[in-house]
């Protein structure tokens, strides 16, 4: 660990304003999983290839593997822990459970936080757009199709069926 | 939990404070760090301060200027993609932009971080206990290079996107040091050594870079890579060319992912002013097979990128001249 000197970071996390004192070479994952002790992102590769740690950075999707925690002040930061309210899951989260979008789980979060990304910008997204959205996220389960099928099932008529 | 190398990071808020923070040895720039991230996680490098540019404002300005756009090194590419003079102007640039990396990694990653990339290869973007076992290589910590066993330089491949589609339109680059402020051509950043591709000083930032406008012609970018997404190019092609398939009036032609630098296609002017038929086409893929230069630095073998580059340039060529050719 580090021995250079620790900085104060402070910074949103889903919702809540915080204070830590962090080294400067401590990975964003790294922090929210140990400092944060939220440990729903999930670490899939050895740095910028999976797309399981994808959280939200003031509402765009970003890898908290290849970030670092002290460029991340005064910034906005949402992981797949904010978005179940009261215990109830999201829709997006339950579309992902009854379409089987989640097998083993492991890139569960990553895809669910690129899909919220996306979503928040284009509620009627395309096929081919979702398929972009997500281009970065691999998926070693599902082969995808239920994925796509996730998603699909909030957009449009389908989401207005559900709520 | 990861650990990285014992580094100390700066956050400066001006290009004149990152500057001064750079000067010294040991210190290098992080934009977006999705290639210098995933580098350091592997041991490549050993940095002992990160100045990080992204809380510099001046740098993530896109502005127009008279002959076309003024492109901070701080730009994303998310930015780049969404800028309607982009879409409108430099069609060559959005096309090239998109295929970068994946949509989260274009949200950080930058234009400044693009065009300084370093350079790739299947020997060197491994773990550090991968790259021990093989006992380093020229690039980095070791004797030799495996690519090229009796050459004494290194091979690996430019592998950025962005740089072709930016010569095709006479790209400048603003970079500022500690002693100034100086612009040159994007082509004279770079050199062919893989181990030393760029020729900035130490501590020298890539403030902006300038891009001009083609009147009348059509440009694209295409790339092959192994995946239809994320992957980097195994040879990449920018063109920009004006006429028909009866008479070529101008042609620009630049590569990535082929050279340890990426490259301006030379000698074209001999095929201006004819019709781009058999002949035509088979001059222009000998000016790529000689040009060219993959090498084993990728599990696809150099041969088939040779290839593919040929090809790639031809039928972008007979593309664009029959956009060309509609849109009359
Ligand atoms: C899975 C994956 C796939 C990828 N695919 C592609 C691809 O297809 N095509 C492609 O081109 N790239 C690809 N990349 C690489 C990278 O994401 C992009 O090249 C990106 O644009 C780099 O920008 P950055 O801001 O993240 O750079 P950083 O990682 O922050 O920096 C890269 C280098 O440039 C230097 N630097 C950064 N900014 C400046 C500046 N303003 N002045 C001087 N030096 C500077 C840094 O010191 C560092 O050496 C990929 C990366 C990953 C992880
Ligand atoms: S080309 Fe040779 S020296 Fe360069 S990275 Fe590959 S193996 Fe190493
Ligand atoms: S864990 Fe971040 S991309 Fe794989
Ligand atoms: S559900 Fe197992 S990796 Fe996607």
């Amino acid at each position: 660990m580090a021995n250079n000197s620790k900085t104060i970071l402070k910074l949103t996390v889903n919702g809540e304003a915080r204070e830590d004192l962090v080294p400067p070479n401590i990975l964003l994952i790294d922090y929210l999983r140990e400092v944060v002790t939220i440990t729903g992102t999930k670490s899939g590769c050895d740095g910028g290839e999976c797309g399981a740690c994808t959280i939200l950075i003031n509402g765009n999707p970003t890898l908290s593997c290849i970030s670092l925690a002290v460029s991340q002040s005064g910034k906005n930061i949402e992981t797949i822990e904010s978005l179940a309210t009261n215990g109830r899951l999201s829709i997006l989260q339950q579309m992902f459970h009854e379409k089987l979008g989640t097998q083993c789980g492991f890139c569960t979060p990553g895809m669910i936080m690129a899909s919220e990304a996306l979503l928040r910008k284009n509620d009627n997204p395309t096929d081919d757009e979702i398929t972009k959205a997500l281009e970065g996220n691999l998926c070693r389960c599902t082969g995808y199709v239920k994925i796509l099928e996730s998603v699909k099932a909030v957009i449009g008529d389908n989401a207005r069926v559900r709520v | 939990m990861e650990f990285l190398p014992d580094f100390d990071v700066k956050r400066p808020l001006t290009i004149v404070e990152a500057v001064a923070m750079a000067a010294m040895k040991n210190t290098c720039f992080l934009a977006g760090g999705t290639d210098l991230m995933p580098n350091l996680r592997r041991g490549v490098g050993n940095p002992k301060t990160l100045v990080d540019l992204s809380a510099i404002a001046e740098m993530t300005e896109i502005n127009e200027t008279d002959s076309g756009l003024c492109i901070g090194g701080g730009v994303t590419l998310q930015q780049l993609i969404a800028n309607p003079q982009i879409q409108r102007d430099f069609n060559v640039v959005m096309e090239a932009a998109e295929t970068i990396a994946g949509t989260t990694h274009r949200y950080t990653a930058t234009v400044g971080g693009n065009l300084c990339l370093d350079t790739r290869c299947q020997y060197y973007n491994q773990s550090e206990w991968w790259r021990s076992a093989n006992d380093y290589c020229l690039k980095h910590k070791g004797n030799i290079c495996h690519v090229a066993p009796k050459g004494n330089i290194c091979r690996a491949a430019f592998s950025g996107d962005l740089a072709p589609a930016m010569l095709i339109h006479e790209a400048q680059v603003e970079l500022i040091s500690t002693e100034g402020r100086r612009v040159v051509n994007l082509d004279d950043m770079y050199q062919e050594d893989g181990a030393n591709s760029l020729t900035l000083k130490q501590g020298e930032l890539l403030a902006s870079v300038t891009l001009s406008k083609l009147d009348g012609y059509q440009t694209a970018y295409k790339k092959m890579r192994v995946r239809g997404g994320v992957d980097f190019p195994l040879a990449g092609v920018a063109m920009a060319v004006r006429g028909s398939e009866d008479n070529l009036e101008d042609m620009r032609i630049a590569l990535t992912g082929t050279n340890s630098r990426p490259i301006r296609l030379e000698g074209t002017d001999a095929l201006k002013g004819k019709p781009l038929d058999e002949a035509g086409l088979k001059a222009l893929g000998k000016l790529v097979f000689a040009q060219v230069m993959p090498m084993r630095s990728t599990f696809t073998p150099a041969a088939y990128r040779r290839k593919v580059a040929i090809n790639m340039v031809r039928r972008l060529a007979l593309n664009l001249l029959c956009q060309a050719y509609s849109k009359r």
